[in-house]
């Protein structure tokens, strides 16, 4: 792949992953499980659609070097299919119960923020523009995310075995944060992207560290599922998809 | 049988310098999750840069009964403001 | 609006002469604009009655949530998206501060939750109404948000000191509310056949029901009286729904749209737009339980407070632990 079309392609990963994450928390809108909370997890839900608009406006500028014109943020969210879409298959993941929802949120938000800092000195300055501006929310996330993990882990005996669920179910879903960059990988060669196999070994540290005090079992890395970066998706996301993208389909000449 | 959360009291301090001032309520299991609900609920528009909670059981307030007792007298102490010293207008800076 | 016939619990407003001592001197603060602060001496009914209306307004932040949570998930754009987002957010924090501020009065959120599953305090009648189309969206910012902001500004000058004091703060964040839906009706009505005809129709389902908002006319208006003198409610019924009116018809000009009211009409000598009847049958019905989605409202509110009791339940578990483990 030319070094644009790869860019365009790692954009695009981290755009969707953090816009079907985004979509995901906007299903709890108005259901969380206390007011307080529900505001807290809208404004994470908030950031994750900021960032994704942020690499999509950057992606759609890079469509445009290599074919002339590039496609803006809408068109890449709202006109792709599901085989089109690059996130990680643990962010479309259904919300299941609470502990599922944080859970899913605790694993994302360990590695979105090493992987942050990582693109904050890429050798593109736009993604460690964006990627600095976006780690400092992460930050945030990655607090708070683990804050709740440890409260229910060692919550109430429902509360524990709840999350030991959740993140056992989770489990398989993590590997694919990992794959590493294919051999003679140009953004990686270049330093614009992070090989995320350096990312593991943080990742896998902090995140026992937190199930240690969460009183959470850490479980073993057994087969990992992998395909959302290949296009290959669970079944989920094609429902997510077709709710979300239901009016630019329906009336595909208006204007909104 | 549930127990409710406890309310917190929330203080923000704004970006211009002033004294922390109430904000707010809301209500968290404890201290740590008192400051982030606070964070969410009470700064979305860059209401502050610092945030103080306390537990509203440990506020002491004031009697409604002692205002007269606690805040009349100091109505006649009119000379701790500036303005019961008249100055000539000649005289600048003071 | 929000809070729709609050029942005062008295049956006619006393002069002064009938009012204990302690009665008129609390008047006398209320008419001399003087705050009325949590630990003041208050006359019961006064505060039984301000809870009420305080968590009819909090329940109906917290219900009005739904239908516009309704469409977060198929918004059209990803702008529209965190637009919407961030304004039922905005409306959670309302019925937050609301709740708060009936909380110093005595009671605990929980009860009030406890009440609205129950049935046994209303919220808003609006809020029973579906939002089909994403033009439900625009219209409700513009018209319910709008009717909601007539009611909410004067009401920073409530006598309650707390009321008050969240009235302010919800002013301040809901201005941009009733924008933001004006702003998708302009889309709408300047975009493509199909989308005028989403924003007609709109129209048409939102405009009776947001005249209704703010309550029964007020001959009919029993409570309304008392409620004055204690300043709890500002303005009566029939001014703010004439004001809306007077305000909303020549925004709906602009947007080519027809206010689906055939008698509405300009009164030069009034200054006033003459206006058709409202069906108060259907308004009654839709506070009795008998609207379209009074069911499923509750039914998913006490479905999220349900299911979110084990997390509660374990937050607290957890503060206790840990509390104990920094005493030790």
């Amino acid at each position: 792949m030319p070094p644009d079309a790869s860019l365009l392609d790692y954009l695009l990963r981290l755009a969707d992953t953090d816009l079907v994450l985004a979509q995901r928390l906007g299903e709890w809108v108005g259901k969380g499980p206390v007011v307080e909370e529900d505001i807290a997890s809208t404004n994470v839900g908030l950031d994750l659609l900021g960032q994704a608009r942020m690499w999509y406006g950057y992606a759609g500028e890079v469509e445009a070097r290599i074919a002339g014109t590039g496609r803006d943020e809408d068109a890449f969210a709202f006109r792709r299919d599901a085989h089109e879409f690059r996130n990680l298959l643990l962010v479309e993941q259904p919300n299941g119960d609470y502990a599922d929802t944080l859970a899913r949120q605790f694993l994302f938000d360990q590695w979105h923020l090493l992987l942050l800092r990582a693109l904050s000195a890429s050798a593109d300055e736009r993604v460690a523009g964006i990627a600095a501006k976006a780690a400092k929310e992460a930050a945030y996330h990655a607090e708070r995310s683990a804050d709740w993990v440890i409260r229910l882990g060692d919550g109430t005996d429902v509360s524990h075995a709840r999350m030991q669920d959740a993140i056992d179910g989770l489990w398989m879903y993590t590997g694919e944060m990992f794959t590493a960059a294919p051999a003679g990988d140009p953004l990686a060669a270049a330093g614009i992207a992070v090989d995320p196999a350096m990312l593991k070994a943080p990742w896998d540290a902090r995140v026992s560290a937190v199930l240690a005090e969460a009183t959470l079992a850490r479980p073993a890395d057994g087969w990992m599922q992998k395909g959302g970066i290949a296009g290959v998706h669970t079944e989920h996301l094609g429902r997510l998809l077709a709710e979300m993208q239901f009016l630019q389909r329906a009336y595909p000449d208006a204007k909104w | 049988m549930s127990k409710e959360w406890p309310l917190w009291e929330v203080f923000i301090r704004s970006q211009h310098g002033l004294a922390h001032k109430h904000a707010g309520s809301l209500h968290a299991p404890d201290a740590a999750m008192a400051i982030r609900n606070a964070r969410d609920v009470y700064t979305r528009r860059n209401e502050g840069v610092s945030i103080w909670v306390v537990r509203s059981a440990d506020i002491v307030a004031s009697s409604p009964g002692d205002r007269e007792a606690l805040f009349e007298p100091a109505q006649s102490k009119v000379y701790r403001h500036p303005t019961f010293f008249p100055m000539p207008d000649e005289v600048k800076h003071i | 609006m929000y809070a729709q016939m609050v029942d005062t619990g008295v049956r006619s407003v006393k002069d002064a002469a009938a009012m204990t001592p302690e009665e008129q001197a609390f008047q006398a603060r209320i008419d001399a604009d003087v705050k009325v602060e949590p630990k003041d001496w208050m006359p019961e009914h006064y505060r039984r009655t301000l809870i009420r209306q305080i968590q009819q307004h909090a329940h109906s932040e917290i219900v009005g949530m739904l239908p516009e949570g309704n469409w977060v998930t198929r918004a059209p754009t990803l702008k529209r998206k965190a637009i919407l987002m961030a304004k039922i957010q905005d409306e959670g924090g309302h019925g937050l501060y609301l709740y708060s501020a009936a909380e110093t009065l005595g009671v605990s959120r929980d009860d009030l939750i406890a009440d609205l599953h129950a049935g046994r305090v209303k919220y808003s009648s609006i809020f029973n109404y579906p939002t089909l189309t994403w033009a439900d969206i625009g219209a409700i910012g513009w018209l319910v948000d709008g009717a909601a902001i007539m009611n909410q500004v004067p009401l920073q000058r409530t006598s309650y000191g707390p009321y008050a004091r969240a009235m302010v703060r919800i002013c301040k964040e809901e201005s941009f509310h009733q924008r933001q839906g004006y702003e998708i009706m302009m889309h709408l009505a300047q975009g493509t056949p199909e989308q005028k005809r989403m924003a007609q129709d709109a129209l048409d389902r939102w405009w009776q029901p947001s005249l209704m908002m703010f309550g029964p006319p007020d001959a009919d208006s029993v409570h309304s009286a008392q409620s004055m003198q204690w300043k709890i409610k500002l303005l009566s019924n029939d001014e703010l729904r004439q004001r809306f009116v007077d305000q909303t018809v020549p925004q709906a000009d602009y947007l080519g749209l027809t206010v689906p009211d055939p008698q509405l009409r300009w009164n030069a000598e009034r200054g006033h737009y003459d206006f058709g009847p409202i069906d108060w049958r259907e308004f009654y019905d839709v506070l009795k339980g008998n609207g379209p989605c009074n069911r499923d409202r509750i039914r998913t509110r006490v479905k999220a407070w349900e299911d979110g009791a084990w997390v509660r339940e374990a937050a607290v578990a957890h503060a206790e632990k840990r509390a104990a483990r920094k005493a030790a």
